[in-house]
């Protein structure tokens, strides 16, 4: 019931924020774990990353498993939409994969406030995957607050890559 | 619809919860036995003293004398040189905090045992210093110290106070630190201060794998200890008023979740037995209460628990980010931090969670509000450009900044009310340090410690 009221909310919200775009970074953070693949296929079959790692999950949705909030937000806006569908679209097809979305904040806050915010961008992100199918019980959350920034500067493009949901699959 | 309700029946279960981040115990707080009674009670007055004037009074720390130099686990060469150590950390106490125009020990010459309580008076008249301490220090038959403290009026040629204390060989420090509270506390009306520890998170590591550790020290820097190992990320810590206790926040189960680590048996429980997020631990002024705010489907609430355990009670009901907290001295309300106007802003109410009303109008926004244990001011982080540590009275009023530096947050205060300890992250780098500040805004300096530091939590007067 409060579920569903909040997807209404975040599909409300989302269409009036349409117009109003996420400052997505410049220069998108590496894919966790996707450069450290291709190295030992010695011969025959193309072994990919198999089904159950987070590789997987990150190589089947294009590296689209992260998405960047504006400050202080946690508002799921049209730029963020595709890599949601693109994320629910595979946990709908692998109905035995779980994923835990960790929600983070720019150094540009108060340590408390930061952990509350980077909750609720996970639940934002939680709640759209939900919305799109994908049953509440498989999606964990956790806030890193402002304690894992990938980006190390302290300027407005390293914040806007800071802003983020990721998520992840849990082995 | 009540405001409060009973949010869950959540019993603080006595078995602790895994603890694989937790060192070995550290020593816990025994009381310093006092070893004869103050003649002088000083000076009680509530005005806020004249800082410059203050600062132009000369004080001269002479070397502790002893009765006869005998050997001390408290210090490799005897009493004699405890001694001189002893006046060193009333020397530094007072320097290092703004304290006074002070004379250590090592540029002055040394009294006699005798002369504790009969001063050479021509020869410190002679040096032009206004006020003087003596002390000695005197091994006692059944192993521990006795220290005395007197502080003299040089010009009046009289005793202003004294005291005295019986300490273990290991709590030495404790009274000279008791010796620089009682100077400061007769001499300027003011409540004591320096005789308190402080609980922080030791940063290390690079900026996006930072390794955070609970580590506490005495409020000189003196005695540092880590509690935790720092294989989980450790945050937040807030000392119990009686030293007992640490509620701190910790990763150690993979989620944040609020602690109460027992300083004594080295264990600890789960301030509430939920799987919801738990941040941002806070006492009450009388020990009895923990509050703390929990994320419920990404909606933050301040709760309030006994600290012996029971039920949670919400405070807070309004939808977005209500978090943080701190008692006014007596109990009676609590000033917190919300964003449900927009953004993060400060508010107060009583402290059964009626009556909710913003106190910031500034501009910018408004965050981790601390009540001053004096209850006339609320100690803040203003974000508006830099982060800067400020101000206000308890009514909303009378804001002033305090520092002005890219990113200062999280002020704690001292037990009297009169400096404020905050953290200072450098921009780029990420490197963290404790600063502290004088309620003037002068007198900033950084504390040293091990590593770099944030999250200070300054305790109160040790017993």
């Amino acid at each position: 019931m409060k579920t569903r009221f909040a997807t209404v909310t975040l599909l409300a919200s989302a269409a009036a924020l349409a117009g109003c775009k996420t400052t997505a970074p410049d220069v998108l953070p590496p894919d966790p774990g996707a450069t450290t693949t291709q190295t030992d296929t010695t011969n025959t079959l193309p072994a990919g990353p198999q089904l159950g790692t987070n590789e997987h999950f990150v190589n089947s949705v294009n590296g689209q498993n992260i998405i960047y909030f504006d400050t202080d937000r946690y508002n799921i806006d049209s730029a963020d939409i595709p890599a949601l569908q693109s994320q629910a679209q595979y946990l709908m097809q692998y109905p035995n994969i779980s994923v835990t979305v960790e929600g983070h904040a720019d150094e540009r806050g108060t340590r408390d406030y930061n952990l509350a915010l980077g909750e609720r961008r996970a639940n934002a992100t939680k709640n759209y995957l939900v919305s799109l199918g994908v049953p509440a019980g498989r999606i964990q959350t956790v806030s890193y607050g402002k304690e894992q920034p990938v980006a190390l500067g302290s300027n407005e493009q390293a914040w806007a890559q800071n802003r983020r949901a990721v998520t992840v699959v849990i082995n | 619809m009540k405001l409060l309700r009973v949010f869950a029946i959540l019993l603080l279960l006595p078995a602790p919860v895994a603890a694989q981040d937790l060192g070995d115990p550290v020593e816990p707080v025994t009381s310093v036995e006092t070893a004869f009674e103050d003649e002088d009670e000083g000076l009680t007055g509530g005005e806020v003293i004249d800082e410059l004037a203050m600062q132009n009074l000369s004080i001269a720390i002479a070397s502790f004398a002893t009765d006869r130099d005998v050997s001390t686990p408290a210090n490799g060469n005897g009493t004699a040189a405890l001694g001189n150590e002893l006046a060193r950390v009333v020397f530094n106490d007072l320097k290092n905090n703004g304290l006074f125009k002070p004379a250590g020990p090592d540029s002055l010459p040394k009294p006699t045992y005798a002369q504790i309580t009969a001063p050479n008076w021509p020869s410190w008249s002679n040096r032009g210093t206004d006020m003087l301490v003596h002390g000695y220090v005197r091994a006692r038959g059944d192993g521990r110290l006795t220290v005395g403290c007197y502080l003299y009026d040089v010009t009046l040629q009289d005793e202003l106070a004294r005291a005295g204390w019986v300490v273990p060989p290991r709590d030495w420090r404790r009274a000279a630190h008791k010796c620089a509270d009682l100077v400061y506390a007769t001499l300027t009306g003011e409540s004591p201060f320096l005789d308190s520890r402080i609980a922080y998170i030791a940063e290390t590591g690079p900026k996006d794998k930072r390794t955070k550790r609970l580590a506490i020290m005495d409020s000189d820097g003196a005695n540092h200890r880590f509690i935790t190992t720092g294989r989980s990320t450790a945050l937040t810590p807030r000392y119990s008023p009686d030293y007992r206790r640490l509620l701190y926040l910790s990763y150690t189960d993979g989620n944040p979740r609020i602690y109460i680590y027992d300083i004594g048996t080295g264990r600890q429980t789960l301030v509430t037995q939920s799987t919801n997020p738990t941040f941002a631990p806070r006492w009450s002024p009388d020990g009895k209460w923990i509050l703390y705010s929990m994320a419920v489907a990404g909606n933050t609430d301040i709760y309030r628990v006994s600290a012996e355990g029971g039920p949670s009670i919400r405070l807070t009901n309004t939808p977005g980010i209500d978090i943080g907290g701190s008692y006014s001295p007596d109990g009676s309300k609590i000033v917190f931090e919300s964003d449900r106007s927009g953004s993060q802003q400060i508010y107060v109410m009583n402290s059964d969670g009626t009556d909710q009303k913003r106190l910031s109008f500034f501009g910018g926004r408004a965050a981790t509000p601390e009540w001053s244990p004096r209850g006339d001011q609320i100690a803040f982080t203003h974000i508006a450009g830099n982060f800067r540590i400020a101000v206000m009275s308890p009514g909303g009023g009378g804001l002033r900044h305090l520092t002005d530096s890219w990113q200062d947050e999280a002020p704690t205060w001292a037990p009297n009310g009169r400096i404020i300890q905050f953290f200072r992250t450098t921009r780029n780098s990420g490197t963290t340090a404790l600063w502290q500040v004088d309620l003037t805004g002068r007198n900033e300096r950084k504390l040293p410690t091990p590593v770099d530091a944030s999250d200070p939590a300054w305790g109160p007067i040790l017993p």
